[in-house]
């Protein structure tokens, strides 16, 4: 039996085929303007006999193909913990969103924090104010590696930060330096979510955003533990949306 | 219906054209909110005619009573004594509220960071399509929030006859003493409105309605015990809001109505939803008609809603009015007793609220509260977060939400509610 997970996410779609508990096709694409498009062709040719949608997509999919759903904070709780089994609490920030989940010894998730309507401090966010610093999104984290200096950034609404980043640099400041205070203030914001939950060791940090080397150093020096990151973390959410079709778990 | 009622609401000043808008969206919403559930009670068909007529045939029955020499008062708040309005043969409604309109006016009067339920009460005053308020006879504005309190003194300048109403904030023997002493005055001012003196014959008829007003709601609250529960959230939170509109006597009886026919479904074990559907308390701040957004959510994310801990819920009908003083004052003590154990959250401290959560989680039997706080609404956000805490420790799952009345947040809201009903299973 083949069992699939699609999470359709407001950036991207990833989508996780397993067959007898083994990854056996891993895919991803932009989500575009219109999602549903993109999913199915991401869908082309692939054999599942199960799928399970998550992610802001998941109702229309539910709708268009007739899959059963669960929200992103289960599907991550249940592909993060079959990931790492020890983990008791999870950091999740994708396009839109970002969440902090907690999770017991079986990998349920037993509490979580999301933001609300502003998409402050999320993939978005970092796009955006890496685009006004003439970088890309893979850049971004990098280059505020290489930093010398903390310049303080107040503002996490995406118009005020991008205004404040537009006054830093005609100040003269370093982009790399303003890079720095940029993730520092996204991390700022993640701490404070994650410890009105939990940080609860070990702590997993997953969706688009892991990918960001910054993002990782930072979170590991703010909280003063250790943080593990998936080698693919944006898959997370398909992976355990595949588990839970294959009801593995 | 809208042709034949043309005429009264043109001469009441409503805006016509915007009214109408306002009753298509509102008649659209119940549509597809309320008419879309499964499996509902056949005697909420009371109900969907009181939404139908709610602007209509209701409006009519108030303006035929104040042709008969009565009158009408409106009200923001479950700390207005209907007993006393009653008594002198008035009617109380509670004033439109509920959703956004004319924001852009509202926005001339009203800071930004006011809570919608204030901007609201404005915007169906500044845009004329609340029929309500252009028909009462005197309107009470309390003293409650400071977002309230500080309207009232902008809303004075918009309508002839708002009568402010002093609220205490401790629960302590000044506090009652303030009660007490506005509510005589109110009683005075009822009176001198109505020309009616109240005397004990009086008043104890309007304990009497008010208090089977309640009866009919407690049993009906009783009811929602069940697994399977017989009534929706969304429809048992509708007879709670109706509970501020209609006629207090038909009221009671349709109320009754309902809880025979939810008798008789709960012997044939049938319910809205299927046994062992995730049971959910709703604590927070009061819902007017038509601010179904969250329950609307909720039921349909695989829960039920069993109670709800709010003004327009328990925190508005819970504790009857002793009847059995015998002189005017004693009633009136009886009265000031029954409202001073409100627990609403402009009290400080006011640890009642947080006992009343945990005793309805226990009495309904819920497995989790989703916390509804306004945005802007200080006092209830502000103890959202100890309220939180101590039901965690009491291993009572807690969602906290803030929204307002926008439709701008519905997807994140509904990915929030999915989690935590997942975790509940």
């Amino acid at each position: 039996m083949r069992y699939a997970g699609i999470d359709i996410g407001s950036r991207t779609i990833e989508l996780v085929v397993l067959r007898d508990g083994e990854i056996i096709e891993s895919r991803q694409a932009d989500s575009g303007f219109d999602p549903m498009t993109q999913a199915k062709e991401l869908l082309a040719g692939v054999e599942h006999d199960h799928i399970i949608a998550t992610g802001y997509g998941r109702h229309l999919f539910e709708l268009s193909f007739d899959a059963l759903t669960v929200t992103e904070i289960k599907a991550y709780a249940v592909g993060v913990s079959a990931l790492f089994p020890g983990v008791r609490t999870i950091l999740d920030i994708g396009g839109q969103d970002s969440k902090a989940i907690a999770v017991n010894d079986k990998g349920k998730a037993i509490k979580f924090e999301m933001n609300d309507r502003c998409a402050a401090g999320t993939g978005k966010f970092m796009e955006i104010m890496a685009n006004t610093l003439g970088y890309s999104i893979d850049e971004f984290g990098k280059e505020a590696l290489k930093a010398t200096k903390d310049i303080q950034i107040s503002s996490m609404c995406t118009v005020f930060a991008e205004s404040e980043v537009t006054s830093l640099l005609a100040r003269g400041e370093k982009p790399q330096e303003i890079a720095l205070g940029l993730h520092r203030s996204i991390v700022r914001r993640a701490v404070a979510m994650l410890k009105r939950v939990s940080i609860k060791e070990a702590i997993v940090f997953a969706g688009g955003v892991a990918r960001n080397s910054c993002m990782h150093h930072l979170l590991e020096e703010a909280l003063e533990k250790n943080i593990l990151v998936p080698e693919n973390p944006q898959a997370m959410g398909a992976f355990g949306a595949a588990l839970l079709a294959g009801g593995i778990c | 219906m809208s042709e034949n009622y043309k005429d009264m609401w043109k001469n009441l000043g409503l805006k016509l054209v915007p009214h109408d808008a306002l009753l298509e969206v509102l008649g659209k919403g119940y549509e597809d909110i309320y008419l879309t559930q499964n499996n509902r009670p056949e005697s909420m068909a009371y109900f969907n005619f009181v939404m139908s007529e709610i602007h209509g045939l209701r409006i009519k029955e108030l303006l035929d009573e104040k042709a008969a020499g009565r009158k009408v008062i409106g009200s923001f708040c479950v700390f207005v004594p209907e007993e006393i309005v009653r008594a002198a043969d008035a009617t109380l409604v509670g004033l439109c509220t509920g959703a956004d309109f004319a924001t852009e006016e509202v926005d001339k009067l009203l800071p930004r960071n006011t809570c919608s339920l204030i901007k609201s009460a404005f915007g169906f005053k500044l845009g004329k399509v609340c029929p309500y308020i252009e028909s009462a006879d005197m309107i009470v504005g309390e003293n409650t929030c400071d977002g309230k309190k500080k309207s009232y003194e902008i809303l004075k300048n918009l309508v002839p006859n708002l009568y402010v109403m002093d609220l205490p904030q401790m629960k302590s023997d000044e506090g009652k003493a303030l009660l007490k002493a506005e509510y005589l005055r109110f009683k005075e001012a009822v009176e001198k409105l109505t020309g009616i003196s109240i005397d004990v014959t009086r008043l104890k008829k309007g304990i009497d309605i008010v208090n089977n007003k309640r009866k009919a709601i407690h049993r009906l609250s009783d009811l929602r015990k069940a697994d399977p529960s017989p009534i929706s959230g969304l429809d048992a939170l509708l007879a709670n809001q109706v509970y501020f509109y209609d006629d207090p006597i038909r009221f009671t009886g349709s109320v009754n109505k309902i809880c025979d026919e939810l008798k008789k479904r709960i012997e044939k074990k049938e319910g809205v939803f299927p046994k062992g559907t995730p049971r959910i308390l709703l604590s927070g701040c009061p819902m007017a008609v038509p601010n179904w957004k969250l329950p609307w959510i909720i039921e349909t994310s695989g829960a039920v809603i069993v109670g709800e801990e709010s003004c327009v819920g328990e925190r508005g009908t819970r504790n009857l009015t002793d009847d059995s003083g015998n002189t005017v004052d004693e009633l009136m003590e009886a009265i000031i007793n029954r409202y001073f154990k409100v627990d609403c959250a402009i009290f400080t401290p006011n640890p009642d609220r947080l006992d009343h959560i945990v005793e309805m989680v226990e009495k309904y039997q819920a497995n989790g509260v989703v916390h509804y706080g306004l945005q802007f609404c200080q006092p209830y956000l502000m103890e959202s977060m100890p309220v939180e805490k101590a039901l965690e420790e009491k291993n009572i799952p807690t969602l906290r939400i803030d929204t307002d009345y926008s439709m701008e947040d519905v997807g994140q809201l509904k990915t929030r509610v999915e989690a935590f009903v997942e975790l509940l299973k």
